[in-house]
């Protein structure tokens, strides 16, 4: 059966539309030190994260773009053609009565309010390069669980903040780690004192409205003790003709017994480079999750890692990556064990649809002093037309014979005969090609809290609407 | 009313594999088509169903007098016409109550959607006809199904989507005698005015479960003889080389 009819017209009708704004805080074009000041200005900041921006951004301007390694296509992003910060002020408002209507007309289309109000803890919606609302439930809050923007937890937290913020993940760890850290501005600030099991999620939502922009949000989240909190991020953008960059950088931070999972939904328009750092540093006992899921953008390149530093901890990266025409999702997950008796696991599925690339590059590090580490890795890739492609570039260093290590891998394609046995059954094409993609991934999205699975469905069911004729 | 083939020719590539058949079958009626290996049986079948690989060179097939040769296999399918494959498909990480639901979800009209209630009620009194154990709802489409299983399912898919005309390929093969019997009193309870039943087997003993209103032989891609189901134990009994031409290759 030929299903090289590609050519596609996607719906992103959901996310693509924007209302203008008159911004009051506008860093203008280009990125100089006066960029980062300007930012530190609007902030009122303390010297010492102003310290930090300035030396981040001259380990940005050092480091060479990966493209040894990775695509060429990052050479398409002209640094100085971008904006690097568009506010309206910088303290989110605690009611949606008080956001200005376009921000709330936004959020409310996008169905943020209803989900807060349904089954979330907490939430905070950042628009451009500030949130507009940011706010956590009172049984939450009365707990102890500290939930605000990354300005106001290095203001008002300091003792906290400061003592991991950077630590994860170092500057230096890649050109766009040290961007972020020299122009971040938003996202969340997390922490959930010791014992203290939060029951619904905290959910953020990244919006960007603005053309030729940049979203450099910053999220640092720390359970403590025996803490257990679920976090959730959405992100949506109109679709323009120029690119758009985002680029955050998000750290966790699971203390002795502590489990944190961190779910993503990327559907960002394909105009946008997704170009993220991602890592937790499990102590004791302790476990990170992430559940990783990307649609949309032009170029995704993304790699959450756990660091197991502690005895016992548990790291896992799920992950689905959907790539569609013109689209590059190169994923995949970073394994370091540096304890014994460390656990980690990581599944991959990615769906190429069209012209789209699934990329996936899995480290798994296990040096030769440990014992009793295991790690399962399992990536499979779905091909749906002939011009579709996937790469898998595992790097597995394992030292010593005292730890158990599995790696599977597949690729496969939607055959002819199983699109027609659905079609004799009186589905569409197209819904059948859906139906069996969601197969594909069901038993990931299982994994996936009700409402964002059924969020993921349906995002799959459009990207596969148009990939057939 | 009927669907009605006729001179039907269809080749797979450049190969002729159905050359000029003709067959009528009403509502109500139960036809069977015997042939060896080989003979173009599943071919037909597939070539009904608008399996895009067949290419129909000449010949009709109408149903209730609207060609259908320009459709889609799905909204054949959807129009009253279905296929009980030979080979089901697997099709992993999809329930089969889900994909039950999305085939019957298909003949609903737009903006209509189908009650969950009402859907899951029929769907297990229809599994219990067929003696299929709930657990079967959550499993994936035919994935690590027995032959019987499989068989099973389909049935169960025909006596969901409530088909005018349904073509059984070989619904027989791979069934132990049990499993036969039971997918038999599956298909006979469906039987009735309002179905017509195209069976097409190998072997006579389908039809001693399912007994046929008329069969019909077929060699080298055409009927070469029709009659009733005693056709079927004349054949049982004398195999089917009363019906071949003898070939040119042979005579020479």
């Amino acid at each position: 059966m030929e299903t090289d009819k590609a050519q596609i017209d996607i719906d992103r009708s959901a996310g693509d539309f924007s209302y203008p704004m008159n911004y009051e805080f506008d860093a203008g074009t280009g990125l100089t030190e006066a960029t980062v000041d300007y930012i530190s200005g609007v902030k009122e900041e303390p010297e010492w994260i102003r310290d930090f921006r300035r030396q981040a951004l001259r380990t940005f301007f050092k480091k060479p773009m990966p493209t040894n390694w990775a695509s060429r296509d990052l050479e398409n992003i002209i640094f100085n053609d971008i904006r690097y910060y568009l506010s309206s002020g910088t303290k989110p408002k605690r009611s949606w009565d008080d956001v200005s209507p376009e921000m709330k007309q936004t959020f409310e289309r996008l169905g943020i309010p209803e989900q807060e109000r349904k089954f979330l803890a907490g939430v905070e919606a950042q628009f451009d390069s500030e949130a507009a609302y940011s706010n956590i439930k009172k049984v939450a809050a009365d707990q102890g669980v500290i939930f605000v923007g990354s300005t106001e937890g290095l203001k008002e937290h300091p003792e906290i903040f400061r003592k991991w913020f950077g630590k994860v993940i170092p500057v230096g760890d890649n050109k766009f780690s040290a961007l972020n850290a020299a122009v971040f501005s938003g996202g969340s600030f997390i922490y959930v004192p010791p014992g203290v099991k939060v029951k619904h999620p905290l959910q953020a939502y990244f919006r960007i409205n603005a053309e030729s922009f940049g979203q450099f949000e910053r999220t640092l989240i720390i359970a403590d003790e025996g803490a257990e909190v679920t976090y959730m991020e959405g992100c949506t953008a109109p679709k323009f003709e120029t690119a758009t960059l985002h680029s955050a950088v998000v750290e966790l931070v699971a203390l002795k017994g502590a489990k944190i999972q961190y779910i993503t939904v990327q559907n960002w328009s394909n105009n946008v480079f997704n170009l993220v750092t991602k890592r937790g540093l499990a102590h004791e006992d302790a476990e990170i999750k992430w559940i990783d899921c990307n649609i949309g953008s032009r170029l995704t390149m993304k790699y959450p890692g756990v660091v197991m530093k502690g005895r016992r901890a548990r790291g896992e990266v799920i992950s689905i990556a959907l790539a569609n025409d013109g689209q590059h999702q190169d994923t995949g997950a970073k394994m370091v064990h540096a304890a014994d008796d460390t656990t980690s696991n990581v599944v991959s599925k990615s769906i190429s649809v069209g012209t789209g690339r699934a990329t996936y590059r899995g480290l798994v590090h296990v040096p030769k002093h440990l014992k009793g580490c295991k790690n399962n890795t399992e990536c499979d890739a779905l091909l749906i037309n002939p011009h579709s492609r996937t790469d898998t570039y595992p790097a597995i260093s394992v030292r010593g014979n005292r730890h158990a290590m599995q790696h599977e891998a597949s690729v496969s394609q939607v055959s002819a005969e199983q699109i027609f046995y659905m079609m004799s059954r009186g589905l569409t094409e197209s819904q059948a090609m859906s139906l069996s993609v969601n197969g594909f991934v069901n038993d990931l999205v299982r994994q996936f809290p009700m409402e964002y699975s059924v969020e993921l469905k349906r995002l799959i069911e459009l990207q596969m609407e148009g990939s057939v004729g | 009313m009927s669907l009605k083939i006729d001179n039907l020719h269809v080749s797979i590539g450049e190969k002729p594999i159905v050359r000029g058949l003709t067959l009528e079958i009403q509502p109500g009626e139960v036809h069977a088509i015997m042939g060896v290996n080989g003979s173009g049986k599943s071919t037909l079948a597939k070539a009904i169903a608008g399996h895009p690989d067949y290419t129909i060179t000449s010949g009709t097939v109408t149903m209730d007098g609207e060609d259908i040769l320009g459709w889609e296999s799905d909204e054949r399918s959807r129009k009253g016409l279905f296929l009980a494959f030979q080979y089901p498909n697997e099709i992993p990480g999809v329930s089969n109550a889900n994909f039950i639901r999305a085939a019957v979800q298909a003949r609903l009209g737009e903006g209509e959607e189908l009650d969950a209630v009402e859907y899951y009620e029929r769907l297990y009194s229809k599994m219990d006809e067929l003696g299929i154990p709930r657990e079967f709802t959550a499993r994936s489409v035919n994935e690590g199904f027995s032959g019987g299983e499989k068989k099973r399912n389909e049935i169960l898919q025909m006596m969901m989507v409530t088909p005018k005309y349904g073509v059984m390929d070989e619904t027989d093969s791979g069934l132990d005698i049990d499993a036969l019997k039971v997918v038999a009193a599956g298909v006979n309870a469906q039987r009735g005015p309002n179905l017509g039943l195209l069976l097409i087997t190998h072997y006579q003993r389908l039809l001693n479960y399912i007994e046929p209103d008329f069969v019909h032989v077929m060699v080298d891609g055409h009927i070469v003889q029709s009659g009733g189901k005693e056709l079927a134990l004349q054949l049982e009994d004398k195999g089917y080389d009363q019906f071949r031409e003898p070939s040119p290759a042979l005579v020479s």
